[in-house]
């Protein structure tokens, strides 16, 4: 296990260069300017001499393989640089508004296994009947609703039926759990939908294909009770999948964060990201690209581990 | 036993022997009623949006004050918003905003994520290795982190009333999910024997790739070009939902949300309504057209 560990954490090293590779290109090789972008969104006079000066300031004149230089040596000092918009840190901006996004994700993901594992067993036990058909059309629905309009409902709908608005502004868990909650629920439930979708219709095929298995028959055959059968030693090999599609959305969850963080008006990471973008602020930008790549690598890794626990087979090959 | 008749001669006869090969569209109506359901759906929003002109009642930027945030009635189908222009108009024309940049950029992605998977699938070896492993660090980037990055960097390029930077944004996210599963396709299909025999032939490797193995995904490549319609569409209704993709006064599903503010809830409830249905309907059809296209053409697909 140790080994398999050891070796799973090598692997990362050159996805984690790479990523970082690209992440810097992506935003200097691609053809157009960051900095008219910036001039233009700080409503500056956009001129060729304070192109230039900005870009002297922003050590943009410099030629690539220096500024790479600079970006990498900054990388190993754990620096990011200074955020183009208010001075500070990349990194402590981040750091501020990590918590929030955090926590709704794993409430999303909390919310997201507490649906999914459920009704895709039942939808693969009672296949063909109205049961699987409606865990279905939840499931498909789940895939065609944007996240962010989901939240948009659920506020129109207790707005006008308990005229009630959930609170605006983030309090920490610790100091204040209802007040906490009240803000972060419904961001979660409409980010947690989507990725309960993706999840259940994994439990679903999973569990079909395993039910189908030589063993299954045999545990059948020698008359066992179909729950035992499901529970024992169908759901054990077909949870397989689906930890891998829970670990795999968990960052992708960021993704659905910045859309809906943007409705609930909560401070985290997602909303981050759009200021950044809307403010031509690329050096933040750049940071939170590379936290989120870095966050997916991670949780891809979390995943290895927990197949390898999961099933004794991967630990040994 | 009662149920199977032989007549006597019936037999013999060759024409009855091969099965009538059935009419393939009916085959799919009949066995993917879903699928045909959705394709209708598509047909519906592609009308709408080359015939916007004579669907919509109204001009969809037209500003009328005298009309603000008038309830759906029999004069505005689905009410009007702030500035009362028609919500029904800006649906029809917001139509063709959705299908042009969705088709558009997903057409563009999975042809380019084809080739280079194609060729990085024919070529292997070193050019193999290093395409792969930009598409795996490609792939660690959510995709609406990559849309954002792309748009902010490119700004806007109007072409034909349609941002085509916006449609390189939501492609460029595709080109390595396609890249990866072309490849795939193609380590199966460069074993073939005919491949060979083409490049006994003389043939060059440009040939090869675009006359042999290309035609040989088009079954992948037909499957994920609609799926990602559907998450194009949804990608872009995200960014302009946030300010980053169409701006006013185009009409776009997205914006239409955008613009409806926490002040309109309760007292305008159709503009947030209606054009986050219009979103969910395009996606869900998308989807299940894509779905059963999938079955369709390719059962060994299915997962």
């Amino acid at each position: 296990m140790i080994l398999f560990l050891v070796r799973r954490i090598l692997l990362l090293i050159p996805t984690l260069i790479g990523v970082a590779v690209v992440t810097f290109f992506l935003i200097r090789v691609i053809p157009g300017d960051p900095v008219v972008v910036k001039l233009r969104a700080d409503g500056a006079a956009v001129t060729e001499e304070t192109i230039q000066a900005e870009r002297k300031r922003l050590g943009l004149d410099k030629p690539l393989y220096a500024q790479f230089g600079d970006f990498v040596v900054g990388l190993a000092h754990g620096d990011l640089g200074n955020s183009l918009w208010t001075g500070q840190p990349v990194l402590k901006e981040i750091a501020i508004r990590f918590p929030v996004s955090l926590q709704v994700a794993i409430m999303a993901t909390i919310i997201a296994i507490l649906i999914s594992v459920p009704l895709g067993i039942l939808s693969a036990v009672y296949r063909d009947t109205w049961i699987d058909y409606v865990v279905r059309i939840i499931a498909v629905s789940g895939l065609a609703i944007p996240s962010f309009w989901l939240g948009m409902l659920m506020i129109l709908a207790l707005l006008s039926w308990k005229n009630w608005l959930p609170p605006i502004g983030y309090v920490s868990i610790f100091q204040d759990p209802v007040a906490n909650l009240q803000a972060t629920i419904m961001p979660a439930i409409s980010v947690g939908y989507r990725y309960a979708a993706i999840a259940t219709r994994m439990m679903r095929s999973a569990l079909l294909e395993v039910l189908r298995e030589d063993y299954i028959r045999t545990a059948k055959a020698k008359g066992l009770f179909q729950k035992l059968v499901v529970r024992r030693h169908a759901l054990r090999n077909a949870l397989l999948p689906v930890v891998t599609v829970i670990g795999l959305e968990f960052a992708f969850l960021i993704g659905g964060l910045v859309v809906t963080e943007q409705v609930f008006n909560l401070n985290g990471i997602g909303k981050l990201f759009v200021d950044a973008t809307t403010r031509g602020d690329f050096n933040l930008i750049q940071g939170l690209v590379l936290m989120i790549a870095v966050i997916f690598i991670l949780v891809n890794l979390v995943v290895d581990l927990l197949y390898g626990l999961l099933d004794p087979r991967i630990r040994v090959s | 036993m009662a149920n199977i008749s032989i007549t006597p001669g019936s037999i013999a006869r060759p024409a009855d022997a091969i099965p009538k090969r059935p009419n393939p569209v009916w085959l799919f109506i009949r066995t993917q009623p879903l699928g045909f359901a959705g394709l209708i759906v598509i047909l519906a929003y592609l009308a709408a949006a080359v015939g916007a002109q004579w669907i919509a009642p109204y001009d969809p930027e037209a500003i009328d004050f005298t009309a603000m945030l008038t309830p759906p009635n029999s004069e505005h189908l689905l009410g009007t918003d702030q500035f009362g222009r028609d919500v029904f108009s800006r649906i029809v024309y917001g139509a063709r905003t959705a299908l042009a940049v969705g088709i558009l950029s997903s057409l563009f992605g999975c042809t380019l994520g084809a080739i280079i998977g194609a060729a990085s699938g024919y070529w292997g070896g070193r050019i193999d290795t290093m395409i792969q492993r930009v598409v795996d660090v490609m792939l660690s980037f959510p995709i609406i982190v990559l849309a954002m990055v792309v748009v902010a960097v490119l700004g806007k390029r109007p072409l034909l009333g349609v941002d085509m930077n916006l449609v390189a944004a939501i492609a460029l996210p595709f080109i390595p999910k396609m890249t990866r599963i072309a490849r795939s396709s193609t380590l199966s299909i460069a074993q073939m024997p005919y491949i060979d025999a083409a490049r006994a032939a003389g043939y060059g490797d440009g040939r090869i790739i675009m006359r042999h193995i290309l035609p040989n995904i088009v079954a992948p490549y037909l499957i994920m070009t609609t799926a990602f319609i559907a998450q194009a569409i949804l990608l872009e209704a995200s960014l302009s939902f946030l300010g980053l993709g169409v701006t006013e006064p185009t009409p776009a599903w997205g914006l239409m949300l955008s613009g409806a503010s926490a002040d309109f809830y309760k007292s305008a409830p159709w503009m947030i309504l209606f054009p986050g249905l219009a979103i969910t309907l395009a996606v869900f059809a998308f989807n299940m057209f894509g779905d059963s296209l999938r079955d369709w053409l390719d059962p060994k697909m299915r997962s």
